[in-house]
This record gives C-alpha cells, sequence and structure tokens, in this order.
C-alpha cells in the first residue's frame, strides 16, 4: 500500500478546462455580465461575483428520449394505493419520478456559476476594448523622480559601488601580478629551510626574491582610485499611480430615475476603466441641485432632492475638495458630470468662468453627459433646442479648452458613448449629438 | 481487546497506514475479498473539485465541457448546496483512492473501508468490469490521450479540435460495444472453422437435392447490397466507432479523436451498469469492517457512532412523494440487498426457502454475496436476488404511464400478485438495453449520394429529444461528410414514427 500526498500539487489543474468553457460562452457570458452591473454598487465592480446565463447556450446534447411514451416506473414508500389505482398525473410533465434524462443537468434552464474578480472585469470590458484604450489613450501624470542611470567614476561617498568598486580593484591585480600573501609565506618556509640546510647562496636568492616581490606589492595598491566607482543617478519622471474621480451630478427634480440611471452606468464605467490603469481610485461623489454637497454613493444615486439647478456650485464643492485632498501633484484627475441641461441663466458665466481658469487645467479628463429621458425626441422634423449647458461647453470647446462631451437617451447607447469618448483622442473629443 | 486505532479527529499519514491495515485484515481474513494492490491519495478539496470536473479520472484531455462542470460543482460546492464525496476511486490496478484533507480521522478509515477495499474488490472481480476494462492500461492511455488532443490543439488548432470533440461528445452514449466484440480471427480457429464447415457441407451432402432444386435465387443486387452491408460491419451499434472506421472524410488525426472518446465511454460502460451493485458492495464492506473494527475496540464508542450518523445519511432513501425523492438511491438499495442476502443465507424465514431454494439457509453468507458480485449486473442481479421481504420493506409499487391514457395506472404493489412483476420492472429500470435508446447505423447508400441512414428502435413509443437529436445528427452529418437520416422505427410493428434530418456543413468538421 502507498500512500501519497497530492495536496501539494500545483492548484489550478482546471484552469485550461475553464478557459475553454468561458470562451466557448463568452457571448452568454458577457450578457449576464452587463445586466449583473446594474445592481451593484461602484465599488463592487472590482469582486468577481455569481452570473447565470442561459443554458442553452453551454449545452452538450445527446441521443435521449424525450419522456411521454408508455412508461414504467417502480417507486419506494408505498402508503395507500393498490393494485389498479388510477392517479392522476403530478402537473409540470413527468411522472412521478421526474428526474429522468435530468442527471446532466440539460433540463435546467439556467447555469449560475462564480466568476473571479479578474474574468468579471475582463469580460465587462471586453468589448469596449478598454484595455487597450486604457493603454495608448489614458493620459498619465507624471511626478519627476530619480531612477539608477549605470555608475560613474565620480560621486559622492554614500553612492560608493562598493562590490562593483572591489571587483575592479581585483582585476586589476589580477593583471598586474600583484604578489598574494600565500605567496610570501610560501617563499619565507622555503628560505628557512634554505638555511636550515646551510644552502646559503639559495637562501640569499630567495630573501631577494621577496624583497622584490614586497616592493611589487607596495607598488601595485590594494585598492587604486581608479578602481572606485560611484552608483549613478538621473532624474527622470515618474507616472503618478493613483487616480481620483469626480462624479458630479444635477439631481434636482427634472432629473429623473432613468436619467441617473444612464448616468451611473456611464460612472461605472469610467470608474472600472480607471481601475484598470491606476494601483489606487479613489471616487469622489458630488450632487448639486442650487447648491453642492460632497455625499457617498448611496445617496448620490438613491436620495431624492428638490430645489433650483446652479452648476456653479458642483465645481466650487471639486475645487474645494481638490485642495483640500487631491493635489495635481499627486493624483490623476477625472471628472464625469451629468445633467440633463439646465442650468440658471445668470450662472453660466461663473461655470464658464471656473471650468476655464481652475477645474480643466487641473483635470487629466473632463467628460460631460446630457442625459434625456428615452424617446425624447421631439416631434419629426423638429429639430431639439440646445439645453443651456450643451451651448455653453461648446463655446468652451470652441476656446480650445478640453471638454468631451456627449448626449445620451437609452442605456444601449452608453457603451458606444463612452468608447467613442475615449478613441478619439482623450480629453479633444468633438461635439456630437 | 486492542487499543483504538486513533483518538479524536485527527489523523497523519501513520494513522493512515494503521488504519489501512486494519481494516485490510478483516477484508481479507474475515470477509474474503480480493483486491488490488491499494494506492491511497490525500487531496485537497479543490483538487477534488477538478476530480469531479474530470469524471473522476486523474487526468483527462482538455474540454471545455469539463471547464463547465468544474465552475457548476465549484458553485455549489462553495454555496454549501452539495458536500463533496468523501472519495473517489479509480478502477485500475494499483486501484487509486483519493480522500479528501478535510475528513476526520473516523472518515478516512469509513473511506478506505468502502473505496479501497469494497469498490476495490468489486473491480477487480466484477465481470462486467473484467471483460471491458484494463485496470492495468488505463491510466496509460489517459496520460497518451491527453498528450494526444494536446498534440493535435498544436497542429491543427485549438477550435479544430474543440468541434471535434464536441461532436464526439455528443455521441459518445452511442461510442460503446455493449456485447463483447468478436476476437480478430487467428489462424488456428480459422482453420477449425474451415474444417468444420467442410464437414458439414459433406454431412449434408445430398445429391437428389442439388438436382432437383434450383439455385438459390437472391439477384446480384440484393447480394452486392449484402456483402457491403457486411464489409462495414452494419447494422453497427458504435456510432463512433463506425464513424472512425468508415466515415469517408476524416483526417487521421481525426479518427484517433474520436476512438479516444469512444475508448473513455467505454470505460466507463461496466460502471452505469453496476451503480446499485458497485455502491451496495462497498458501503456492505465498510458497514462490516467499521463494526467488526469497533468489537475489537480498534474504534472508539464515540467514533463509532459518528460512523453511525454518517452511514445512515449514505444509506436514506427518501420515500417518492418526498420533496428530496430524485430516484432510488444506488447506496440505499443496495445496502438493503446485500444485508438481505445475507440474511437470507444464514436466517432464512420460510417464504425465502421457497423464493431463493439455492442458497436460503446455505450459510456462508459472505461466499454468497462475493458469487453474486462476481457474476452479475443490476438488471440481473435485481431479477435474481430482489426478495418480498425487501420489496415490503421498501413498500415499492409500480406505476404504468401512458402517454395515451390520461392518468397513471398502479400496476402492482408488494403483495403476492405483485412481487415478480414489481422485480421484473425494477430489473428493467436498470437495464442498459432500456436505458439508452437503441440506435444502430443501418445503411450507407454509397453508390448514390453517401447517405447515412441510422434507425432508432423505439420502445413503448418512447421518442428522442427532438430537439437533442437534432443537434446531435447535425454533429453526425459533419463527422461523415453527407446527408444524415435517422428514422424512428416503431420495434414491434416497423413503422417509421419519426424523421430527423442533417446535411453536412463543409469545413465545420472533415475536409
Amino acid at each position: 500500500m502507498h500512500i501519497v500526498d497530492r495536496r501539494r500539487n500545483p492548484g489550478g489543474k482546471s484552469l485550461a478546462n475553464r478557459q475553454r468553457f468561458l470562451r466557448r460562452a463568452k457571448e452568454q457570458i458577457q450578457d449576464a455580465v452587463r445586466d449583473s452591473i446594474s445592481g451593484r454598487g461602484m465599488k463592487d465592480m472590482e469582486r468577481g461575483g455569481e452570473v447565470s446565463i442561459p443554458a442553452s447556450g453551454v449545452k452538450e446534447p445527446g441521443l435521449r428520449r424525450a419522456g411521454g411514451g408508455n412508461r414504467e416506473h417502480v417507486l419506494p414508500g408505498n402508503k395507500e394505493f393498490a393494485e389498479g389505482d388510477r392517479i392522476p398525473r403530478p402537473k409540470g410533465g413527468g411522472g412521478a419520478s421526474g428526474n429522468e434524462g435530468n442527471d446532466q443537468g440539460s433540463g435546467e434552464d439556467e447555469f449560475r456559476f462564480a466568476l473571479t474578480q479578474e474574468e468579471f472585469l475582463d469580460l465587462f470590458l471586453e468589448d469596449l476594448e478598454l484595455p487597450d484604450l486604457a493603454k495608448k489613450r489614458m493620459v498619465v501624470g507624471e511626478v519627476s523622480g530619480f531612477r539608477r542611470a549605470g555608475y560613474s567614476s565620480s560621486g559622492s561617498p554614500a553612492n560608493l559601488a562598493l562590490s562593483r568598486t572591489m571587483r575592479n580593484a581585483m582585476s586589476r591585480r589580477i593583471a598586474l601580478k600583484r604578489p598574494k600573501p600565500e605567496a610570501f609565506d610560501a617563499l619565507e618556509d622555503q628560505a628557512r629551510l634554505a638555511e636550515e640546510a646551510g644552502a646559503v647562496e639559495r637562501a640569499e636568492a630567495l630573501r631577494i626574491e621577496i624583497a622584490r616581490l614586497r616592493t611589487r606589492a607596495l607598488r601595485i595598491p590594494y585598492i587604486d582610485p581608479l578602481d572606485v566607482r560611484y552608483r549613478q543617478f538621473a532624474p527622470a519622471p515618474r507616472p503618478i499611480a493613483q487616480a481620483v474621480m469626480f462624479c458630479l451630478m444635477d439631481v434636482s427634480g427634472s432629473m429623473t430615475e432613468g436619467m441617473k440611471d444612464l448616468a451611473k452606468r456611464f460612472y461605472l464605467l469610467l470608474y472600472v476603466f480607471l481601475k484598470r490603469r491606476y494601483k489606487h481610485v479613489e471616487v469622489v461623489f458630488i450632487r448639486h441641485t442650487h447648491e453642492a454637497k460632497e455625499v457617498d454613493e448611496e445617496t448620490f444615486f438613491r436620495s431624492p432632492e428638490t430645489g433650483g439647478t446652479v452648476v456653479s456650485t458642483a465645481l466650487v464643492e471639486m475645487q474645494r475638495v481638490l485642495k483640500a485632498r487631491f493635489s495635481p501633484e499627486d493624483w490623476n484627475i477625472y471628472a464625469a458630470q451629468a445633467s440633463d441641461g439646465d442650468n440658471t441663466a445668470s450662472d453660466n458665466d461663473k461655470t464658464a468662468g471656473l471650468l476655464a481658469s481652475d477645474i480643466l487645467p487641473a483635470c487629466q479628463y473632463y467628460a460631460y453627459l446630457e442625459v434625456g429621458r428615452e424617446g425624447d425626441h421631439g416631434p419629426i422634423g423638429f429639430i431639439p433646442r440646445e439645453t443651456d449647458l450643451w451651448r455653453l461647453y461648446t463655446s468652451l470647446r470652441g476656446d480650445g479648452l478640453p471638454i468631451a462631451m456627449r448626449k445620451v437617451r437609452h442605456r444601449k447607447d452608453i457603451y458606444p458613448v463612452f468608447r467613442d469618448l475615449f478613441r478619439k483622442g482623450g480629453a479633444t473629443a468633438e461635439a456630437s449629438p | 481487546m486492542s487499543d483504538p486505532l486513533f483518538k479524536g479527529a485527527e489523523w497523519d499519514f501513520d494513522t493512515i497506514r494503521r488504519v489501512h491495515d486494519a481494516c485490510e485484515e478483516i477484508a481479507r481474513m474475515e470477509l474474503g475479498l480480493d483486491t488490488y494492490p491499494n494506492r491511497i491519495e490525500v487531496i485537497s478539496a479543490e483538487q477534488m473539485l477538478d476530480a469531479y470536473a474530470a469524471n473522476g479520472m486523474p487526468v483527462l484531455y482538455k474540454h471545455w465541457s469539463f471547464g463547465k462542470r468544474f465552475a457548476r460543482h465549484e458553485g455549489l460546492y462553495r454555496k454549501g448546496f452539495q458536500g463533496l464525496a468523501y472519495e473517489i476511486v479509480i478502477n485500475s490496478s494499483p486501484c487509486i483512492s483519493y480522500i479528501m484533507e478535510e475528513n476526520t480521522a473516523l472518515m478516512q478509515t469509513l473511506v478506505i473501508a468502502h473505496a479501497a477495499f469494497g469498490h476495490n474488490h468489486f473491480f477487480k472481480n466484477n465481470t462486467l468490469f473484467r471483460q471491458w476494462t484494463d485496470a492495468y492500461g488505463i491510466l496509460d492511455y489517459l496520460e497518451f490521450a491527453r498528450g494526444y488532443v494536446a498534440e493535435c490543439e498544436d497542429r491543427y488548432g485549438a477550435p479544430a479540435v474543440e468541434r471535434m470533440l464536441d461532436a464526439a461528445h455528443a455521441l459518445q452514449s452511442h461510442g460503446i460495444f455493449r456485447s463483447p466484440r468478436r476476437r480478430a480471427p487467428d489462424l488456428a480457429s480459422e482453420e477449425k472453422r474451415a474444417r468444420e464447415r467442410r464437414a458439414h457441407e459433406a454431412a449434408i451432402y445430398n445429391d437428389v437435392w442439388r438436382a432437383t432444386i434450383p439455385a438459390a435465387g437472391t439477384p446480384a443486387r440484393r447480394a452486392e447490397e449484402e456483402r457491403r452491408r457486411a464489409l462495414l460491419e452494419l447494422p453497427q451499434e458504435n456510432i463512433l466507432y463506425f464513424l472512425e472506421k468508415s466515415a469517408p472524410r476524416l483526417a487521421p488525426w481525426q479518427r484517433e479523436i474520436l476512438r479516444i472518446v469512444r475508448q473513455v465511454s467505454q470505460y466507463f460502460y461496466p460502471q452505469i451498469q453496476t451503480k446499485v451493485m458497485n455502491e451496495g458492495c462497498a458501503t456492505y464492506v465498510h458497514h462490516r469492517i467499521l463494526t467488526r473494527l469497533h468489537e475489537q475496540g480498534r474504534i472508539t464508542d464515540g467514533h463509532y457512532l459518528e460512523f453511525l450518523q454518517s452511514h445512515t445519511n449514505v444509506v436514506f432513501q427518501p420515500n417518492y412523494d418526498d420533496p428530496r425523492y430524485g430516484g432510488f438511491n444506488p447506496y440505499a438499495l443496495g445496502f438493503a440487498m446485500m444485508n438481505d442476502i445475507h440474511r437470507i443465507a444464514e436466517t432464512p424465514t420460510a417464504e425465502d426457502r421457497d423464493w431463493f431454494p439455492d442458497f436460503a439457509g446455505r450459510g456462508d453468507g459472505m461466499g454468497i454475496l462475493r458469487e453474486g458480485w462476481a457474476a452479475f449486473r443490476d438488471e440481473s442481479f435485481i431479477s435474481q436476488y430482489l426478495s418480498p421481504r425487501l420489496m415490503r420493506e421498501l413498500r415499492l409499487f409500480h406505476l404504468a404511464d401512458d402517454e395515451d391514457e390520461d392518468a397513471m395506472r398502479v400496476a402492482a404493489i408488494h403483495d403476492e400478485r405483485g412481487y415478480r412483476r414489481l422485480r421484473r420492472a425494477l430489473a428493467r429500470q436498470y437495464d442498459i438495453g432500456r436505458m439508452d435508446p437503441d440506435i444502430q447505423v443501418m445503411d450507407v447508400d454509397l453508390a448514390g449520394d453517401r447517405r447515412l441512414i441510422l434507425h432508432h428502435r423505439v420502445l413503448e413509443r418512447q421518442l428522442l429529444h427532438a430537439e437533442d437529436a437534432k443537434s446531435v445528427l447535425q454533429h453526425l452529418a459533419d463527422l461523415w461528410g453527407y446527408d444524415v437520416v435517422l428514422k424512428e422505427v416503431d420495434a414491434t410493428e416497423d413503422r417509421i414514427l419519426k424523421e430527423h434530418h442533417a446535411a453536412a456543413r463543409p469545413g465545420i468538421v472533415g475536409g
């Protein structure tokens, strides 16, 4: 009898099969992933999770009977039946032993299983081409730092590269044949032996040889200034590995739940997008009516508010938070604003001024998302009036300021719009309805 | 009384060894079991899930369906809907038992008695396993299969191999030889056959008949057809075998993949037919061994109670109207039958003597059980050994469910009139010939459009699942390379009930 301990065997034996499975059912899984995000909080996007896909997509067909025809069952646990009794068929098809042909689970409608975080994000982002976009398009903030830049023969003692110095010294000593201490000892021994044996001439010759070697050793130093090397550093830009994302949203009465849902989806995408790129992503939620406040996510999306609409208040709040917690030197700053486009007319100038002078210069990217009601297109042939904010931002863009702006009316527009915003290349996106 | 083998729930490899040796002593000396050498492998929960996904095989080629199975089991396990099996045992020599590291010392004892002796004995002695599987070669073969499939993926691309495996898997339930095949003819037996035939001809030679009876009137065409069918070994129930040998457009590697799938399928064929017996045998053995260990004082009273609790869970049989009912529990039915047989052999009632005159009261219950385990499969075992007393205990009844009638009918219950019918019906439920639909390749129109013709012999008007049949047939057509038709023919009156057609999609599988 042998006992083998397999526990230490490398795990993940089924990984290859799992990847094959995910590839196989990719479309359905992707749909399921999309559906599952609406019920998730923003930070939850980082987690994996359980999804269920229609079983038909990953079905393994086989030649089996459908049921029906003349069937027989033998069952345990008879209580009151006697031969010849007639029993109505249980509802929902099948006989009383309803699991025939079901042992492979082929009768199930849904196939549920868990995805890891990595798989979840990959699938979620895949057709958005976001991972690639993130690499290519993302503006990466930088701070300067130092990095190693080889060795030099001059420098401060603190930067002495000891092992490199010793290596140089050793190769020089070998090249110049500096006698080793052991060689002296050996010669001294020989000389002593020669003297004891009375070979005076031989002893004399050895003494001379020893003296010669000693001078040589003195002439060739153990470490020469030539050998010394210093570590060199060169200034180099270092990318900032953290980002903060500002979500600004108008929550006045004119914003419906549907509009907020659209905005949420956009924010989600942006969050996931940033998450792929930066090690650390903070999210700041600022909602505004005629006054603005930083709130938590739950309040941001859920709790209703009434009041007028003054956009600049949100910008002021954002500025405050920026000053207090996120200095542009250490953070990549992204902002996304969602609104139905209303603003108090008198506020437009202030808004434009704040954006142009303070907000936009600090941001990597500023996106404006105008959400509309689904099916809110107005009569055919009637060009809808552009909103206050849209006109305002368009004029800012005219001045060459980097604002990306899009209009969204339906969930299905979110992905294309998002992709579009980033494909066109960062903040210089064009305006289009 | 000896000292207990272990105290508490902790175990180490020494414990396992002591437990194994103690079990072995009882298994060999008292139960007379004959087993392959054992190899016990300790694995983690994740590795157990891996093994689940691969149908319990330690190595298997890669395919998405195994990933799907893994995902399902993992999900169920994580949520606590499903515990993992305590062990998995491989029919090989040495017989490999996987035991989970989470098990307590007592559970390891139970598992070793169950798998390393119960199942192991069954694998080595049951006629089906002896006839169908090669315990010595299976691991090497699976290793070869995995390597071969991986190599094909490298050479021909993963998608091509996946399509091939998909198609083969769809047909795997019909990639089995259900009766032992004729062995390849060797010279000696061929000569013998020829001699016998000549002798027979000489014996029946009659000049009068030769002169008066006209030559057999088979038209040349009929003969030609017969010859073709003989050459193609038609009719053929092993569809994968037929495709491997005769599909015109498959590349050699594709034939090899069909072969691998059908070999694996064939390997599992005895297991499907002996679930009740196999589990019954293992459960009976572990019950005997653990009880004996307890009597010897090598398992404490506390541990014995722990054993009884899990044993009772294993052999729990819910009634038909219980929400937990999911068919017969093979452990429960098997264990009940083994106990019953032992009882009949040792202390029979008058009824038992009537029903089982050949062994009732003969004594040596263990010997009779061993004979039974060696010689039968579920279907024949039940029809041979299910006793009226057990039918009463299980309160079995037989339900006839005819689609054409508006209610089901109780055809037999556990009474004097019903015993035999009940037993026959239950045995039929385990008859492999009835579990899988009988589908055979009947003919190929080689001279015409090369259409492949299959028949499903429909029993009791039970037609195939139409949607599944359609997808499987599509795979079949892709493999065959030309049109395929599957006719569902009523077995009793030769009437065609339904036809399924599929046309090959070029470039999907074949060249």
